[in-house]
């Protein structure tokens, strides 16, 4: 069970939800957690979030876009207030995680808010005093819709971060708008020599697209790892 | 894993309509108390050995159906019930699972 | 039962008399699928009837299109709990297809283009209770909701009413489809609520 003690909105669509859950084992940056909701009468419905943010004691953050037609996010977003319990169940998944021990360098690629397991993998870095080189490519609609924003300006040592604006860029930025293409996440990327661990996040089609492009860029197969949000995208 | 899944009554474009197996990590973990989308599965079909966490999951279907990413066979399924769950396997030849050395 | 979420309600539900037991009405068309979707060509598109002495009964999409179709309007219900009401198909009864099928089975095991399956009594396939559905609200039948056509035997649960058909096994023993062997019930009567085995 976890409780809801604050939030934060980083966009007028999307709320962090910070959580304390009792008991909470600890989690690696990457992993998720499915999100339980039941109604009075009994009705539930259920939801995977990423975690935001990496492990903190028994503190949790989630970060939830609000869908327009949902039925979770709405009442994630607008609804649920400081105080209220909600069910919590994990964290799971070992696979698209990132281990702070790790060494090699690592690549983020993100569409959207697909940002969020990979921001939790930045802060892990930041948080472990890693050294671990990251390079991070975020493709994202607006400069309105860039999550973090204070956090990503702030400089980090031995991070790079580009962004590729798919409809709107801010003024006079250099790439004009467009969806990622292999020039954006080979500049933005690192060499395959290098052997980077990649992970991609990011609506169904765009990790397709961008694991394709790291492939053929020469990217071992075995070191792309994605996260699909599934059809629902954003 | 960053927005809302499973959003009931929508359209979707059909070729978008898996995920991957690492959403299997949440229903299976239920099970098992090991992580099994770590596990390297072989596809009975085409007989591709990968992380469980590569397959192609359906959820939007009375189960779970889990595919092969190179031949698109059906490697698992998972159909949960109020008070049962089944597990079907028999698409994967094996599993093999990360252990602790003996 | 979960902890309640204190002003959750869920998605707006309806239920009411004319719904089965644990359904909820939609107003939308949910597409559910367990794998990607078939794409057959019209022109290589076959329907087929196998008989338990394995004696085959095929129609082309051209020999379907010259029989002559009716338009049901029925509810559909989901098993995953959603239910539209007064839908408008067109389609062959299964009746006419039957016709000159000789045969002794009393189960059929429906196949479909990318390999789904699902088996029933061959007679809730007929009677006026079966068709292979072409055109769904006045539009031919979409792929992603079993286009070119799918079974519709819409008495019983939607999963029996199986999307892009390929054929119909008839058998004189019954045999599980896709979802009845993997914990779903065998018969799927949704006034019965019989959504799961045991139930």
């Amino acid at each position: 069970m976890a409780r809801l003690a604050g939030y934060r909105d980083e966009t007028p669509t999307v709320r962090t939800l910070v959580l304390d859950v009792e008991g909470w084992p600890g989690h690696l940056p990457g992993q998720h957690v499915d999100v339980r909701l039941t109604a009075e009468d009994g009705y539930r419905a259920q939801r995977s979030y990423s975690l935001a943010g990496p492990d903190s004691g028994e503190r949790i953050e989630l970060t939830v876009e609000r869908l327009p037609d949902g039925e979770v996010s709405p009442y994630l977003t607008e609804v649920f207030s400081v105080g209220d319990p909600v069910e919590v169940r994990g964290p799971v998944g070992g696979w698209f995680v990132w281990r702070p021990a790790a060494t090699e360098p690592v690549l983020l690629v993100a569409g959207g808010v697909g940002l969020v397991p990979l921001m939790a993998m930045l802060r892990a870095r930041r948080q472990a005093g890693s050294r671990v080189p990251f390079r991070l490519v975020y493709s994202v609609r607006s400069p309105a819709e860039v999550l973090y924003t204070g956090e990503l300006r702030q400089p980090q040592p031995g991070v790079d971060i580009s962004y590729v604006y798919t409809r709107e860029a801010p003024e006079g930025f250099p790439r004009p708008p467009g969806r990622i293409s292999v020039a954006d996440v080979n500049s933005g990327g690192w060499p395959p020599e290098f052997e980077p661990t990649c992970f991609v996040c990011g609506p169904t089609g765009f990790v397709e697209a961008v694991a394709d492009m790291l492939v053929a860029l020469g990217h071992d197969p075995s070191r792309v790892k994605t996260e699909r949000f599934g059809p629902t995208g954003g | 894993m960053t927005s809302e899944r499973a959003e009931w009554g929508r359209h979707q474009v059909d070729s978008e309509m898996y995920e991957d197996g690492n959403a299997l990590a949440g229903p299976l973990g239920e099970i098992f108390t090991m992580d099994v989308t770590v596990a390297v599965s072989r596809c009975a079909g085409c007989g591709l050995a990968g992380p469980v966490a590569r397959l192609h999951v359906y959820r939007h279907a009375p189960g779970w159906v889990a595919r092969c990413p190179a031949c698109e066979g059906v490697v698992l399924r998972l159909v949960r019930g109020p008070d049962s769950a089944w597990l079907d396997l028999t698409g994967a030849v094996s599993l093999r699972l990360p252990m602790p050395t003996l | 039962m979960g902890i309640v979420s204190p002003g959750f309600r869920g998605r707006p539900r309806e239920s009411g008399p004319e719904l089965p037991p644990g359904q909820y009405l939609t107003r939308d068309f949910p597409v559910l699928s367990a794998g990607p979707t078939p794409r057959v060509p019209l022109d290589q598109w076959e329907f087929t009837i196998t008989t338990e002495t394995g004696q085959a009964h095929r129609w082309s999409w051209a020999d379907l299109m010259a029989l002559p179709g009716d338009t049901p309007t029925v509810d559909i219900h989901c098993v995953t709990k959603w239910s539209k009401l007064g839908t408008n198909w067109q389609g062959v009864p299964l009746d006419m297809l039957m016709a000159d099928v000789t045969t002794d089975a009393d189960y059929a095991l429906v196949q479909s283009y990318g390999g789904y399956t699902t088996n029933l009594p061959l007679q809730d396939l007929r009677d006026g209770q079966a068709w292979i559905a072409y055109r769904f609200e006045g539009e031919d039948l979409a792929p992603e909701h079993g286009g070119p056509a799918r079974l519709l035997v819409p008495h019983l649960y939607f999963w029996k009413s199986a999307k892009w058909v390929r054929g119909i096994q008839l058998m004189l023993e019954d045999e599980p489809g896709f979802w009845e062997s993997a914990g779903y019930h065998n018969y799927g009567d949704p006034w019965r609520e019989q959504r799961y085995q045991g139930d």
